[in-house]
């Protein structure tokens, strides 16, 4: 399956899950509004440059806007971690072997302990710009903090819920014959 | 200049960053300012059809509970209607110690409850329906039952504290006085217990003038049917020689396959006249017992 057709599946799954299951599900509690749709950004391959991975989250967050009626909102919380992808991959992994060797960030190309901090800040980061923006909007400084941290808490469990349920099997590359 | 360019190109990404950042929270304050969001129209336009079909599964599995709450609502207008209620003859009343007609004078005929049906059968030669409704609901003997379209389906037969028992009209000791629509001739229904796709009508004389496709409703002599409700259409004339009668074969209005919700239907006067139809029977049949 070519890389195009297999990430449109999943953009299209991710946020018709979003949409038609965890939009409507009641909430569990009026400070957590979990969301796992980003993890199409976080599971973007490696070899999507910085300037492609900045409009395809941004594209991706405006899709989910304008079915939630509230434009922009998503829009700008993915484009933020579109942005920090790149560092924090760089950071997480030596240079020269998993970048290469694999096709995209998973435990498996990033080992556990790293790619789970790459997906905490990720997600941290995410719902910090999210919950940032409707605070400016309305509620108190407690409340962001706590809707912060139960949000973050319950979109870490469903990430790491997915990734246990459909594992992605990679193949390792190598350089000698493609 | 040089430099400048130079410095766009070495962070281009970031000012990508910057800009779709702010391209998105204009998007965000513009609406939350005047109500208005941009691309909001086409956008809607989109996600109206993708929702659109998306409800449309959804509301498959709502089905249920739908029908269930037009049948509920269909039941309190149809105990509404004017032909539920019969004229009180004004000229010779009865004076009783309870009020049972209305300010217009009319008392009400037949009385509609909805039943949900939990077991039908068509296979058999004598079919039976079973419903969620009892004594308990008030629910009697000698009850007809429609269904949602007010098509005829069979009559309560037997009854349980919470469920009641309907012979279906796919039974072959069925017999419902049936009228046709457009003459007011009356028969009877039967059936033979071949085809649920088929009734008979037996008992029509000859002299009407009947054609296929004319439809058949429950006759206003029916002790337990409100008249004028569908039985079916008139599929097949079979003139029998014999006889001075047709035969017709009458397709059902009533799909018996998948009956959901129904109605009981009670005929208030039922008891009073059964009991007088059978007293009259009893004296004339039988007058050694009860001389006139």
């Amino acid at each position: 399956m070519s890389e195009l057709i297999r990430n449109s599946i999943r953009f299209v799954l991710f946020l018709a899950f979003e949409i038609y299951v965890l939009n409507r599900v009641p909430h569990l509690h009026r400070f957590i509004s979990p969301s796992l749709y980003f993890l199409f950004i976080l599971w973007l391959p490696f070899s999507v440059s910085p300037r492609w991975l900045l409009s395809i989250a941004f594209v991706t967050g405006l899709t989910l806007d304008y079915f939630t009626q509230s434009p922009g909102l998503h829009a700008a919380a993915c484009v933020l971690i579109a942005y920090v992808r790149p560092f924090l991959i760089s950071v997480l992994t030596p240079r020269d072997s998993s970048d290469f060797n694999y096709r995209e960030p998973s435990p498996q190309s990033l080992l556990w302990a790293p790619y789970f901090i790459y997906v905490l800040i990720l997600t941290l980061l995410y719902h910090g710009w999210l919950v940032l923006l409707e605070w400016m909007s309305f509620g108190s400084f407690g409340d962001f903090l706590i809707k912060l941290i139960a949000s973050t808490a319950i979109s870490l469990l469903l990430i790491f819920t997915v990734e246990l349920l459909f594992p992605r099997s990679m193949r390792f590359r190598t350089n000698v014959g493609g | 200049m040089r430099n400048v360019i130079l410095f766009i190109r070495r962070y281009f990404t970031f000012f990508t960053f910057l800009f779709l950042q702010v391209a998105s929270l204009w998007f965000l304050y513009s609406f939350n300012k005047f109500h208005q969001a941009q691309f909001l129209q086409s956008a809607n336009e989109l996600t109206g059809q993708v929702n659109s079909r998306y409800k449309k599964v959804e509301n498959f599995f709502a089905l249920g509970d739908e029908n269930r709450r037009v049948h509920t609502l269909n039941d309190s207008l149809i105990n509404l209607l004017p032909q539920q209620f019969a004229q009180v003859d004004t000229a010779r009343q009865l004076v009783r110690d309870t009020v049972p007609t209305d300010t217009l004078n009319r008392y009400r005929r037949y009385y509609f409850r909805p039943a949900a049906v939990v077991y039908n059968s068509t296979s058999g030669e004598k079919n039976y329906i079973q419903i969620d409704r009892g004594s308990l609901h008030g629910i009697t003997e000698n009850m007809s039952v429609l269904n949602s379209d007010g098509a005829a389906v069979g009559v309560v037969v037997n009854v349980s504290p919470r469920f009641a028992q309907v012979m279906s009209l796919l039974h072959v000791r069925q017999k419902v006085n049936v009228a046709l629509k457009k003459s007011g001739d009356f028969g009877t229904m039967e059936w033979d217990g071949a085809d649920p796709g088929l009734l008979l009508v037996k008992g029509l004389p000859k002299s009407v003038a009947v054609k296929v496709g004319d439809s058949v409703v429950t006759s206003r002599y029916s002790f337990n049917f409100p008249p004028g409700y569908p039985v079916g259409t008139v599929a097949a004339i079979i003139s029998d020689p014999g006889t001075n009668f047709f035969l017709l074969k009458v397709r059902p209005a009533a799909r018996f396959y998948n009956l959901q919700y129904v109605f009981v239907v009670e005929n208030l006067q039922y008891s009073e006249q059964a009991q007088l139809d059978e007293q009259s029977r009893r004296r004339i049949e039988d007058p050694k017992r009860n001389p006139r």
